[in-house]
């Protein structure tokens, strides 16, 4: 069997930062694996571990730079790693979850996996969609924000528990194959071993164009056109304390002792 | 002239509230561009549900009588369906945990782009979504370039309908293809029970990822005796398995409204602040000035949590 492992390397904005036309500034931005991927990844690795037989294999569409990142999901277990990137999307402002399915669906193709897990939304621009649209585009079957994962591989079917809004959780059958959109806090993500990360330093990150899928640039247009960016106004009306951390407190106590809280 | 069709959700037996705000964010796109605003209803007593939806703006109701609960197979092949029948502009959806389950494959079944979870549409010749990135950090406007699409709107963003209008309602006819059913809801099941009822608390403390450390958690346990509080937390917390399951404050949590709700080391994600934006007072303390918490915040200390509770004990002990 072989899992799929789609992963994004995400960046995050620093408490202050400026932004460069559509874009933050570079040196603002720090980057790590999706928290929602990491989860994804160990959901994936420990099928590997409980079943015969099962290759995991990662898939980031990312530049060169994503490579240390990835490197970290291959430090956790998973076998190898494709990545996709091409000089056609050094432009893009906006890949859009169109063009992330037609690039995904490409690699499906090419590696013919069983199960493909995502996570529920990539942490930067939160479209939370790539993972329901791929499985559409392949023709896989699919489950949503999944907290509880139990595959009978024999038997062709995913059971999943969808996390729902307000502490209630669905319980479905899933026939295979399928893409799973994988929620925070389905398993404990491990960190990575010494050894883990040693051996990662020689398993493969392959690289692939637009070509070597073969698609062409067209993939990659979107009728999405990122218009604008900027910080969004504060709509604050706090009351806000001043000073060092000893007047803030003072103040607050005056405040919450007013409201009644600390009242033997 | 672009019409809109605006697909309802319900749950065990209640619609759900995303629906009339799509019937809002619905009725104001057509008001923009002229056309018909579309309402689907799918699955469970569409006929008392048409009911209810029968409000100010809508139409035309169309009701799929398929199944009892959602099931994302049904949806997408209904949606399709009704698409092709009713040729609308604009596919709108709820961004919820069952939108985020069958939109994006709407969207890639009818070929059109997709923009998810939109703060604001606007549209003057074409469709912009507002929409916010890097954990709202930053705000975005994306215009739509093509002549469909579909969006999916923020819950709880657009004020619900309520007026009462007079749509049409229409029994849609419909040939599900079981064939392509291959998933099946067989339960539900609520999490939760624990000793701590975080809901009925009056005061409730409440922590996030700025704690960094399990066992940091000691101070604001600390902090929540002082007070004779409840502590509390966000997803994370509970995810790393330092708190149970039934403290997590929020969408996929517990909403809470209590007297006062003090944020501590908590950003203020949208789905959080689902869980508690209905307190009466709300505190927080964060070293970042911009924390989205802030927006909400009726106290607000920008600082170091590992300086300000160690205080904040102090000033009650
Ligand atoms: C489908 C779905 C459902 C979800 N449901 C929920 C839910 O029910 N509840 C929920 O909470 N989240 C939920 N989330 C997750 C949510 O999107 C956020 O990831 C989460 O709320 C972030 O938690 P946080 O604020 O503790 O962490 P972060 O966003 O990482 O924020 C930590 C904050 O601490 C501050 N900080 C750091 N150090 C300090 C310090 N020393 N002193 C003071 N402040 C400090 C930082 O400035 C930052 O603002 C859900 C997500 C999805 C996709
Ligand atoms: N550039 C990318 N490369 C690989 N996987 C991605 C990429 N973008 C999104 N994904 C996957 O899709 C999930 C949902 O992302 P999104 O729909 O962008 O919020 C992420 O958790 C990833 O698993």
């Amino acid at each position: 069997m072989k899992v799929l492992v789609t992963v994004k390397e995400v960046a995050e904005v620093e408490e202050d930062f400026q932004l460069d036309g559509l874009h933050v500034a570079e040196q603002y931005l720090e980057y790590d694996l999706n928290e929602w991927d990491e989860y994804a990844v160990e959901e994936a690795v420990q099928i590997a571990e409980e079943n015969d037989d099962v290759e995991v294999v990662s898939v980031t569409i990312g530049p060169e730079r994503s490579e240390e990142t990835i490197r970290m999901a291959l430090a956790k277990g998973v076998d190898r790693a494709v990545r996709v990137w091409d000089d056609a999307l050094d432009d893009v402002d906006l890949l859009d979850v169109g063009a992330k399915t037609r690039l995904l669906s490409a690699v499906v193709e090419e590696e013919d996996p069983d199960l493909v897990l995502t996570g529920v939304q990539a942490n930067d621009d939160s479209f939370g969609a790539t993972g329901v649209s791929l499985a559409s585009a392949i023709d896989f079957e699919w489950a949503a924000v999944v907290n509880a994962l139990d595959l009978d591989v024999d038997g062709g079917v995913a059971n999943v528990r969808r996390e729902l809004e307000g502490g209630v959780e669905e319980l479905t059958e899933v026939d295979l194959p399928a893409v799973l959109t994988i929620q925070t806090g389905i398993n404990e993500p491990r960190y990575a071993s010494l050894r883990g990360i040693r051996q990662a330093q020689s398993k493969e990150i392959k690289p692939m164009a637009l070509s070597d899928l073969g698609l062409d640039d067209a993939v990659v247009e979107s009728d999405l056109v990122l218009t604008d960016v900027y910080e969004p106004e504060t709509e604050s009306d706090a009351v806000y304390f001043e000073g060092d951390a000893g007047e803030q407190a003072a103040e607050l106590a005056t405040v919450l002792r007013e409201k009644g809280v600390g009242a033997q | 002239m672009s019409d809109v069709l605006a697909i309802t959700e319900h749950r065990r037996g209640e619609l759900r509230d995303v629906s009339f705000e799509l019937v809002t964010a619905g009725s104001d796109l057509v008001g923009e561009t002229g056309g018909d605003l579309h309402l689907a209803v799918i699955g469970g007593d569409v006929d008392a549900f048409a009911d209810e939806l029968a409000l100010d703006g809508v139409d035309t109701i169309h009701t799929v009588p398929e199944g009892d609960e959602f099931n994302h197979d049904v949806y997408v092949q209904a949606i399709a369906a009704l698409y092709e029948e009713l040729d609308p502009t604009y596919v709108l959806m709820g961004n919820t945990v069952n939108g985020l389950d069958y939109a994006p494959a709407v969207a890639e079944q009818l070929d059109i782009p997709l923009v998810t979870d939109a703060i604001g549409l606007s549209n003057d010749g074409s469709l912009v979504v507002t929409r916010e990135m890097y954990a709202s950090k930053v705000e975005s406007t994306v215009e739509v370039d093509a002549d469909r699409a579909a969006v999916t709107i923020r819950s709880a963003e657009w004020e619900p309908t309520e007026a009462a209008g007079e749509p049409a309602v229409e029994a849609f006819d419909f040939e599900l293809d079981e064939s392509r059913v291959r998933s099946r809801v067989t339960g539900f099941e609520e999490v939760g029970g624990g000793d701590v009822d975080i809901a009925d608390a009056d005061v409730l403390v409440s922590v996030g990822r700025g704690i960094e450390e399990e066992e940091n958690l000691e101070l604001v346990q600390d902090l929540a005796d002082t007070l004779g509080a409840t502590l509390s937390s966000s997803r994370p917390i509970v995810d790393n398995g330092w708190l149970p399951k039934d403290r997590q404050v929020g969408q996929s949590g517990k909403v809470v409204t209590p007297k006062v709700y003090l944020a501590i080391g908590i950003s203020g994600a949208v789905q959080h602040v689902a869980g508690m934006k209905g307190a009466e007072t709300i505190v927080a303390v964060n070293t970042d000035p911009d924390a989205p918490i802030f927006d909400i915040a009726d106290y607000g200390i920008v600082g170091d949590l590992f300086d300000v509770v160690p205080e904040l004990i102090e000033q009650f002990s």
